[in-house]
């Protein structure tokens, strides 16, 4: 060949970026057709309906105290987050304190609990009652799953909430003070109410977390009245055999955590639209 | 009206005379290493307007924040109706109730509405009832021209509303004195004349008035007296005719110059081209006549040209 006729080829090879992107795409859509035809090819569907979606197992599950165990699974959640709430707020304050040792006690206390697994403190809780004999939380085992679920939580709140509190402009201190408020004044009526607003969404985020951690419960050896749902889905899968108990509990975490998410994200937009 | 301060000790004994609102002794105060008050002496009268100038950074903003102690003076003495509120021992919330402060950005309580903006503070913290407190916060915001936004949230307004509402609040604690601060600098031009408007009436009305401001028009219409402070320190003070009018110190002199003729070069631009460009617009009678600078006819208007 010519050195004349060499630029020819090289021009053609040349495609433009568009139509470089617009041939990934078409990989990438060929890929996924491709995949899902392997596994429809090669995935019995029956077997996986026996396994996963078995009828005789669904109804079984629904109707051997379900729903008790999904209020479970809410009355752990929420209680444990009202407590984590409170104390958590406290720990913020603690946080901004004027007063170094408060300080440090809520450093320490923040970072011993972010840092420990929620499942060795439950474990931990647990245990309390054999350590100190005649040790009882009220509301047992209520009582017990709140103040360690809340413990871990409020470590996490706390510096959530810390944030919030210092999103707050200063002026709206400065406002409230020389309206003549005291300082605790100033932050319970100004802001506290507005910190929180700032912090809704990151709180709802704990809130689907804890819905989950709240599974970790079965670790304190609980009667079955008091399961909460993935107890109860895995000791019904176990005695069978067979995993659709333990999907239908999975879907019933969906239906508190899905509501709750669309819900973030509706506030998340709202808040970005005020601003 | 005399004007000279005599400047008392720091030990200074307040004069008694209940129609001396606010007496501030040999105010010192540092933000670390740079002190931004170097003794500062002066005495607001009942019923007395009293306008602060100066230069950014003169001081003046931190001279009205140490007035209701939201700066915390480093040294020297202030007594607001005879009462030390610089003293350790004081009631700082108590006395705070007798002096509203109007702040450059608004700080309204954007989770309350203009109504409950206005109540918090006399139901909160005066313990008035409620309702008495909803009557004469309707009847005050009706005095600043926004009985109809009551019910509307601080987002909702504009700022010059938000500002008037400001106002309103800090009347609604039934104030002797209200400090304001910059109120108009954080406006779009065409708001500052409403916000102006609601001020100008309050000082007809016989309010004591402390305004830290960059309204020359505005000070010289209706303050009793005006203040120009630069580096810290008081450099002249008097009649708005005088300071403004005929000033004496050629610090006073350079600083509105350059507040009132902004886009006209000065001695001493860094900036030697933009001086050389207009180096001929300067009208040669401003220029002959540097101490009488002229002020736009409505108030409100010399922010407006810059």
């Amino acid at each position: 060949m010519t050195t004349t006729t060499q630029p020819a080829p090289a021009a053609r090879r040349r495609t433009s970026p568009r139509k470089r992107a617009q041939r990934i795409r078409l990989v990438q859509y060929a890929v996924l057709v491709v995949a899902l035809v392997a596994i429809i090819l090669n995935v019995d569907g029956r077997q996986v309906q026996s396994v996963f979606f078995r009828a005789d197992l669904i109804q079984i599950t629904l109707t051997s105290g379900l729903p008790r165990a999904l209020l479970n699974t809410v009355i752990y959640t929420f209680g444990a987050f009202v407590f984590g709430l409170t104390v958590g707020t406290v720990l913020a304050l603690m946080r901004l304190s004027q007063v170094a040792p408060y300080r440090w006690l809520a450093s320490i206390y923040i970072e011993f609990f972010r840092g420990v697994p929620a499942l060795i403190v439950l474990l931990a809780f647990g245990l309390l009652s054999v350590a100190f004999p005649g040790l009882r939380f009220p509301l047992d085992p209520y009582g017990t799953v709140w103040t360690a679920l809340g413990m871990v939580s409020a470590a996490y709140m706390a510096e959530t909430i810390r944030a919030g509190i210092q999103a707050v402009p200063k002026g709206q201190v400065e406002a409230a003070r020389s309206l003549g408020m005291p300082s605790g004044m100033a932050m319970r009526r100004i802001v506290l109410p507005q910190a929180f607003r700032i912090i809704t969404p990151p709180l709802t985020n704990e809130l689907i977390l804890l819905t989950k951690d709240s599974s970790l419960v079965y670790v304190l050896g609980l009667t079955a009245s008091a399961f909460e749902l993935t107890k109860f889905g895995r000791d019904i899968s176990n005695s069978n055999g067979n995993l659709t108990p333990l999907v239908i509990a999975g879907l019933c975490y969906l239906l508190i955590t899905l509501p709750l998410t669309f819900l973030v994200r509706r506030m998340e937009a709202k808040s970005k639209k005020a601003r | 009206m005399s004007t000279v301060t005599t400047i008392p000790p720091a030990t200074a004994i307040p004069t008694g005379d209940r129609r001396d609102e606010i007496q501030i002794y040999d105010l010192h105060k540092s933000f670390g290493d740079v002190e931004v008050l170097k003794g500062i002496s002066l005495t607001v009268r009942t019923g007395e307007v009293v306008c602060v100038i100066g230069p950014s950074g003169s001081g003046k903003s931190t001279l009205l924040r140490c007035v209701n102690l939201l700066e915390e003076p480093t040294a020297g003495r202030i007594f607001i109706l005879n009462e030390e509120i610089t003293d350790p021992d004081a009631d700082v919330d108590a006395i705070r109730t007798v002096m509203g402060m109007v702040f450059q950005q608004f700080n309204l309580f954007p989770h309350l509405t203009v109504l409950e903006n206005c109540t918090i503070g006399p139901v909160a913290v005066k313990k008035v009832d409620k309702a008495e407190a909803k009557k004469l916060a309707l009847e005050t915001l009706e005095k600043v021209g926004l009985a109809d936004r009551a019910d509307a949230y601080p987002a909702q307004l504009s700022g010059g509303q938000q500002q008037r509402v400001a106002i309103a609040r800090a009347l609604c604690m039934d104030v002797e004195m209200v400090l304001f601060d910059e109120p108009t600098s954080a406006l779009d031009p065409e708001l500052v004349g409403d916000v102006l408007d609601v001020m100008r009436l309050l000082a007809e009305t016989g309010m004591t008035m402390m305004v830290v401001t960059h309204e020359m028009a505005f000070a010289r219409e209706v303050a009793d007296r005006v203040i120009f402070m630069d580096g810290g320190v008081v450099v002249e003070e008097g009649h708005p005719d005088q300071v403004i009018g005929n000033p004496q110190h050629e610090r006073t002199r350079t600083f509105l110059d350059r507040v009132l003729n902004p886009t006209h070069p000065h001695a001493g631009d860094q900036d030697a081209a933009y001086a050389a460009r207009h180096a001929g617009d300067a009208a040669p009678e401003e220029a002959e006549d540097p101490q009488a600078p002229d002020l736009p006819e409505i108030p409100g208007r010399t922010r407006g040209l810059l």
